[in-house]
């Protein structure tokens, strides 16, 4: 398909921009198939998807341990730019990862840590405490998860942390409006 | 009813992490996509964007080396040899209305927050094949139309000078990225 060349290009042009249109390049690939066509790829991605379920464990683990390298190494040398990136990096990707891997509250709490990394006006003075129990409940809700009551436990643990980490973000950035018009905005992914 | 026949679809996916990049091979593989290409940063993504000229491209956005944001920014280049009006998908943790925006301005076809789903890909995929939108220059832009929307209660100065021109309707990148999550 990509081997194809580009259609012919028509632009219109006005005294401060240019409308720039070419026939749809993608619309081979799009195929009219009756009503009673059976065919489901996203089902069928679904159960790929499900097939793939036994390693989410441990993937989840293989991020929780990162996050927990990057914190030693934050613990050990300070925040350098490298150590920050590193520390938001990993928290970032459980944060994205987590619902996926079936660990959703494990996410929520990378969430609020990425939150305290993003928003907080020096790292240094963040209570190390903060950032601990973060990444430790993280750690706790991903080894735990086989546990019959660990989901709402997670989900609470999770809740609290944020509740903790926004009510510091707050207070610190109470003379930073751009950041605390960021912190008060709502998510655009629906809460758990 | 209309169907993607994926099997004629290049892609490349450009994701630092190997968890998200062995989903996201899996989820278009069952589509019915054979070539999927893959980097693990958006220094290696342009390369292999020169090298490969993929039909469509889904990046994250926080990367090392240079990000998907960046990567964006470099294929949307209206002056380069290479195909700067190729669909680029962005798939990201970032789940804030402002990084819509900034996705958006950097010349982002479509936004996807993480968690993944299947239908959440399959339909942003759906809609760059099905519905590409004109692209529009200016000084400081080159990307999709950001317009989605005839918005009729709109008061202010028409921003674009020189005339009206007609705008596609079709939902925002913001409502987009909120539905189907």
């Amino acid at each position: 398909m990509a081997k194809e060349k580009p259609g012919t290009l028509q632009i219109k042009s006005f005294a401060d921009h240019h409308v720039i249109t070419q026939p749809n390049p993608l619309r081979k690939v799009l195929l009219r198939v009756p009503e009673s066509d059976l065919d489901d790829p996203v089902g069928r991605a679904e159960k790929a998807l499900a097939g793939l379920s036994g390693e989410f464990k441990n993937w989840m683990t293989i991020e929780a341990d990162r996050l927990s390298a990057a914190h030693a190494v934050v613990l050990r040398d300070g925040f350098t730019i490298d150590n920050r990136e590193e520390l938001f990096r990993a928290a970032h990707d459980i944060k994205g990862d987590a619902a996926t891997f079936g660990f959703p509250s494990a996410g929520a709490a990378a969430e609020s840590l990425c939150r305290i990394i993003e928003h907080a006006p020096d790292l240094d003075l963040v209570p190390a405490e903060l950032i601990t129990h973060h990444i430790n409940a993280i750690q706790a809700i991903v080894r735990e998860r086989t546990k019959l009551d660990t989901a709402v436990m997670a989900s609470k643990l999770s809740k609290q942390l944020r509740g903790v980490a926004d009510e510091f973000l707050l207070k610190v950035n109470r003379d930073r409006p751009e950041h605390l018009e960021a912190i008060l905005a709502p998510s655009i992914v629906p809460a758990e | 009813m209309y169907r993607i026949d994926f099997n004629k679809l290049r892609f490349l996916i450009c994701d630092d992490n190997p968890h998200m990049r062995r989903i996201l091979r899996t989820l278009l593989h069952s589509f019915g996509a054979r070539e999927v290409y893959e980097a693990e940063d958006g220094a290696t993504a342009l390369e292999m964007y020169s090298h490969y000229v993929p039909d469509i491209v889904i990046t994250d956005w926080a990367m090392p080396i240079f990000d998907g944001l960046e990567l964006a920014q470099m294929i949307r280049q209206p002056e380069s040899k290479g195909n700067p009006y190729a669909p680029i998908i962005m798939l990201t943790g970032h789940s804030e209305k402002r990084r819509v925006t900034v996705a958006r301005d950097a010349g982002v076809t479509e936004f996807l927050a993480k968690p993944i789903s299947a239908k959440g890909l399959y339909q942003r995929i759906l809609n760059v094949v099905a519905s590409p939108r004109p692209f529009i220059k200016t000084k400081t832009y080159f990307g999709p139309d950001r317009r989605r929307n005839t918005n009729n209660a709109y008061i202010g100065p028409e921003r674009r000078v020189g005339g009206e021109m007609e705008v596609m309707q079709q939902p925002s990148l913001l409502d987009k990225a909120r539905s189907n999550i």
